[in-house]
């Protein structure tokens, strides 16, 4: 819980010595409620009192790293239920499933396809960055640890499904420096799984029958002094998982219950085993609606290619439009002699404009110069599209590379063409149509 | 110490809208809690999958061409997407009447909308129109007259033509009438407003508020609806409170990651499975952001989302 001001003043010397900066204990202790100052002004507060602030001011989720060196993700530390509140902060990350009860070939198709899926989508790299390594009680041991070395040695980070302490432990000294999870904690071996875990310097993942006996789990483990969580949310079933995972997180959010301030996993691969299609439907549900670590069965680019898309669209900072890197991009082929359209940086008019260029089939360039990342009216609007940027983009990073001299801007800024036709000497400025769609047919009937 | 469980309740519910006749009827909304979340209380009315059939025919993709195998009209499209596993009412796209595509005449298509609601009867009939404002103007206003009887759902009355549509649909013919906007909270609350002061009653009234595929600006569909969701329960808005349908199937297939052809990208494999994708991710993330009726195309997508619908209300 947030102190108000009155409870900071209390735990305050309360002399008004004046050496934090404020006239007053009283003023200070208001401002430290509302953010203005840091606590730590005051030189003469008690070592207990400052203990008591730093749990109370502490953000309600915990911020949890996992993987070691460029492997390395946050994971939590989200202060909303909405992205529209503020923001998300720690994408959703995705693990695909290996079972010591799998054979060596089936574990070896996965990670080659898994493999495969690697690429750019709007600056970002999009992988799958978490193998999650799942010891079914009974296997052999060798045969699990076989399996966690192969994993290992792809270089993504391992969740190692494990309720078994020496098996574990025989797991964690392959794996450990790549800082994995340890995906074993429950009510009967939390303590002989939390020594581990901190042993190896690793995040400890927790699970319960139901959310009660996760709670009290938890609740132990803090008691322990290990606040390196992550919760395994999955349940029985589908609705179980999901009606777990958003308590979980809403009671961290909404209602400041830092037991639960914890980043979770869902494990698709139990409540939706081979059920492909289930799968990608599950995978969007939690990853709108609280997975931190989601695992599937597998990866492949038919999967990939619409998550990592949504989860790009969902981890937008709504301050902060999605932009593309400004450049010539050429469509359908397109080369020095095809015809030039330009238009914002915005990723979405970016999409929008790319795509129906693309249907149309012409090949052509599109140039994309800075404009904050506004769209072509408020861009406009805002002078971060004008004749002056456009003619400075063209001057500096196209005359040299393009030799066709005819520019088509968006219907939407017509007005700037006379300008532009001063500002560009040799260049034919044409006006496209006010709306994307359209360019389909103005492309295949311009000549 | 047991955890505190704090159910999150509201005093508002959504309006309960109902499409079709009789036993096969159906009803969206009137719930009081947030989208799926039957742990803080009975969602009575589960979110339902539309499958979307259009007066172009059968499209060419593999596994939708195979479902309509040996269909010869429209109408029997109708009558098989409505046996299709996991349906619960049939959307006919009249997009063959947009002036700038096709531009097949009104009464082309009225006579295809009666040929369909003479096969389908009863079952929950949603149509759509052309998407030209101007022909819609038109062409609703006679496919209202044609579905009489039918409380069907008339997509869509946008800002520019409500008046037609709402009178036509709302007033005249006691149809249901689909409100869309474009991914704005403010223009779906207005809209809701003028629609309901021309006299359509707002349980008449079923919302498309936009949508986009995934990794196309969806983030702006998500926070439209949790804004919408979250204005119409916990500040009891009743100019927001009218249920969601949300149309996946024509922004899923139309990205390049579900036309791209295998030939182009062989890395991603076959087309349809990308499509298939496309449309169930982007329909389970609409159901969990607010949409009390989805709108598919793919047999596959249909019998998946309302797998997971059954599995989570």
């Amino acid at each position: 819980m947030a102190l108000n001001g009155i409870q900071i003043f209390k735990m305050t010397p309360k002399t008004n010595c004046k050496e934090c900066g404020s006239p007053t204990c009283m003023a200070f202790s208001m401002k430290v409620a509302q953010g203005a100052a840091e606590i730590s002004a005051c030189p003469h507060m008690s070592e207990e009192a400052l203990a008591t602030l730093a749990e109370a001011t502490a953000p309600p989720m915990k911020t949890i790293k996992v993987g070691a060196g460029d492997k390395e993700y946050t994971l939590g530390g989200e202060t909303v239920l909405y992205r529209h509140d503020k923001t998300f902060v720690s994408r959703t990350r995705y693990a695909i499933s290996l079972c010591s009860c799998m054979d060596d070939a089936d574990i070896d198709a996965k990670l080659e396809a898994m493999k495969k899926v690697d690429y750019e989508r709007i600056g970002e790299q999009m992988y799958v960055e978490m193998v999650y390594v799942n010891y079914h009680e009974g296997d052999a041991q060798d045969k699990y640890l076989d399996i966690v070395k192969k994993a290992a040695a792809t270089g993504r980070v391992l969740v190692l499904g494990c309720t078994d302490e020496a098996v574990a432990k025989a797991a964690l000294d392959i794996c450990k420096d790549g800082k994995p999870i340890l995906n074993g904690a429950n009510a009967a071996n939390a303590e002989a799984m939390s020594k581990l875990a901190t042993d190896a310097g690793v995040v400890l993942g927790v699970s319960g029958a139901d959310l009660n006996e996760l709670y009290d789990t938890v609740a132990k483990l803090e008691g322990l002094g290990n606040k390196n969580l992550v919760l395994d949310t999955t349940g029985a079933d589908v609705k179980t998982t999901f009606a777990n995972t958003v308590q979980v997180r809403r009671a961290a959010i909404k209602n400041e219950d830092r037991t639960f301030g914890y980043p979770s996993i869902v494990n698709l691969s139990k409540i939706a085993k081979d059920d492909k299609y289930m799968q990608e439907a599950l995978v969007s549900l939690f990853t709108m609606k609280y997975g931190s670590i989601v695992v599937l069965d597998q990866m492949s680019y038919d999967v990939a290619l619409p998550l990592y898309g949504l989860r790009q669209n969902v981890f937008t900072d709504p301050q902060k439009p999605m932009t593309v890197e400004p450049g010539i991009y050429p469509i359908n082929g397109g080369d020095e002699n095809s015809l030039c359209l330009t238009t914002v940086d915005f990723a979405l008019t970016y999409f929008v404009v790319s795509g129906e260029l693309e249907r149309s089939g012409v090949p052509c360039n599109l140039l994309i110069s800075d404009a904050a990342g506004m769209s072509v009216l408020t861009a406009w609007a805002a002078g971060k599209l004008s004749s002056g940027t456009i003619a400075k983009f063209v001057q500096e990073n196209v005359e040299d590379k393009i030799k066709c001299r005819k520019l088509v801007i968006p219907g939407k800024v017509a007005v700037l063409k006379g300008d532009l036709e001063a500002k560009l000497p040799g260049w034919e400025i044409i006006v496209a149509p006010d709306e994307a769609v359209q360019l389909v047919k103005f492309m295949k009937e311009f000549k | 110490m047991p955890f505190n469980q704090k159910p999150e309740k509201f005093a508002a519910k959504i309006n309960t809208v109902t499409i079709g006749n009789g036993d096969k009827a159906i009803a969206l909304g009137g719930e009081s809690v947030l989208p799926l979340y039957t742990f803080d209380g009975p969602i009575d009315n589960a979110p339902k999958v539309g499958v979307e059939i259009t007066d172009l025919g059968v499209e060419d993709i593999p596994g939708v061409k195979a479902y309509y195998e040996g269909c010869g009209s429209v109408a029997d499209m109708a009558k098989k997407a409505s046996e299709m596993e996991g349906a619960d009412f049939v959307v006919l796209s009249l997009k063959g009447g947009d002036p700038n595509g096709e531009d097949k005449p009104t009464e082309d298509l009225v006579a295809i909308v009666k040929e369909v609601v003479a096969a389908l009867g009863d079952y929950p009939l949603v149509v759509e129109g052309s998407g030209n404002v101007e022909k819609d103007n038109e062409l609703l206003t006679k496919v209202s007259e044609a579905c009489q009887g039918t409380n069907a759902l008339i997509m869509s009355a946008k800002e520019e033509n409500y008046k037609t549509v709402g009178a036509s649909a709302g007033l005249a013919y006691g149809l249901n009438v689909g409100a869309e906007s474009a991914v704005d909270i403010n223009l779906a609350k207005q809209l809701n407003v003028i629609t309901t002061k021309l006299g359509v009653n707002p349980e008449k009234i079923v919302m498309n508020i936009g949508n986009a595929a995934v990794g196309y600006g969806y983030e702006y569909v998500v926070s439209t609806m949790d804004r919408i969701r979250n204005a119409a329960l916990s500040q009891n808005d009743d100019t927001l409170q009218m249920p969601i349908i949300t149309p996946v199937s024509v922004d899923a297939w139309s990205v390049k990651e579900s036309m791209a052809s295998e030939e182009d990208m062989p890395e991603w494999g076959p087309a349809e499975e990308r499509g298939i994708g496309m449309e169930i991710m982007g329909a389970a993330a609409d159901l969990v952001s607010g949409s009390h009726a989805v709108i598919l195309k793919h047999p596959q997508s249909v019998a998946t989302i309302a797998k997971m619908i059954k599995e989570l209300v």
